[in-house]
């Protein structure tokens, strides 16, 4: 960990919410993305059988 | 060699960012990681603002995504009124919500860094004030796609937003040239020597740039494909009501 001396809060904060905004946006897309594909799936097979 | 139009057909379009979306998936981790690692770890302090500079990493990326996002998102607007292609539209949608992370990751650590070295989080700035004003036209622009129920309406009316923002888009990018006051300083990149960054910042920071691009592509990419998806989702159900 290097030393970041008086402004290691200033630092540290701006890492942590950065990162965890990313990660969060990326976690979101990934879920959507999953969930919104399995739907389209039951739903193309129910109306296959529907005709 | 395929006309880029090609990839206006939705099948076409999901067909090929599947392929590449792990590719690029993969290079943007390892170059944000890469970039972050060697900016956080193994820079020095500079000699007027400490260890603060290491939040040029994730402050001048973010800005830079922020306003190329809502270019991006002019581009697709354009052609979405021009040809009518939906792909084009629902990937100006699918960037909306990351161009809006990104100028929230501006705002956020332009604040933290300015604290110590303006002696304020916030000042009506040029810069700043623009920047806000284009995070406010982000969230206009994601609740007006959500507050209309015609997918074809809402691209309409989303665009003509997004040509309106795109004043204030370049804007953020040009205020500190057009006003020359505030607190905010000049462009960090520069190809004057003399105003760019110190080259022992300037690799882990292109670094960091080249890792937000990739970030933004693949989640663009990502998101895309799920509009299509969802897009195609409701004109199933509209069907199936109808029946």
């Amino acid at each position: 960990m290097p030393d970041l001396g008086k402004y290691a809060a200033e630092v540290l904060s701006s890492y942590g919410i950065s990162l965890a905004l990313i990660l969060g946006l990326v976690a979101l897309s990934i879920f959507r993305a999953r969930r919104v594909r399995e739907s389209l799936a039951e739903i193309e097979a129910r109306s296959r059988k529907n005709g | 060699m395929a006309s880029i139009w090609e990839y206006a057909n939705p099948k076409k379009f999901i067909d090929t960012t599947d392929k590449l979306l792990p590719w690029i998936s993969i290079l943007a981790v390892l170059t944000l990681v890469v970039g972050l690692v060697w900016g956080f770890f193994f820079t020095p302090d500079d000699y007027r603002q400490g260890a603060t500079v290491k939040i040029i990493y994730l402050h001048v990326p973010s800005a830079l995504m922020a306003i190329n996002a809502w270019l991006m998102m002019l581009v697709a607007s354009l052609i979405w009124i021009i040809r009518r292609h939906h792909v084009s539209a629902l990937a100006a949608r699918a960037a909306a919500p990351i161009g809006a992370t990104m100028t929230v990751i501006a705002l956020v650590t332009g604040a933290i860094w300015g604290q110590p070295m303006w002696g304020t989080w916030w000042a009506w700035d040029p810069r700043l004030t623009s920047f806000l004003i284009l995070f406010l036209f982000y969230l206009g622009y994601i609740a007006l796609w959500s507050a209309i129920e015609n997918d074809d309406t809402a691209a309409d009316l989303t665009a003509v937003l997004c040509l309106v923002g795109s004043v204030f888009a370049v804007l953020s990018r040009y205020a500190v040239n057009f006003w020359n006051q505030g607190l905010h300083q000049g462009a960090s990149l520069s190809l004057d020597k003399e105003e760019n960054v110190a080259d022992v910042f300037y690799h882990p920071l292109l670094l960091s740039i080249a890792g937000f691009i990739l970030l933004f592509i693949a989640l663009v990419f990502l998101r895309t494909q799920t509009e299509i998806r969802a897009r195609r989702m409701r004109a199933l159900l509209t069907r199936e009501r109808l029946s």
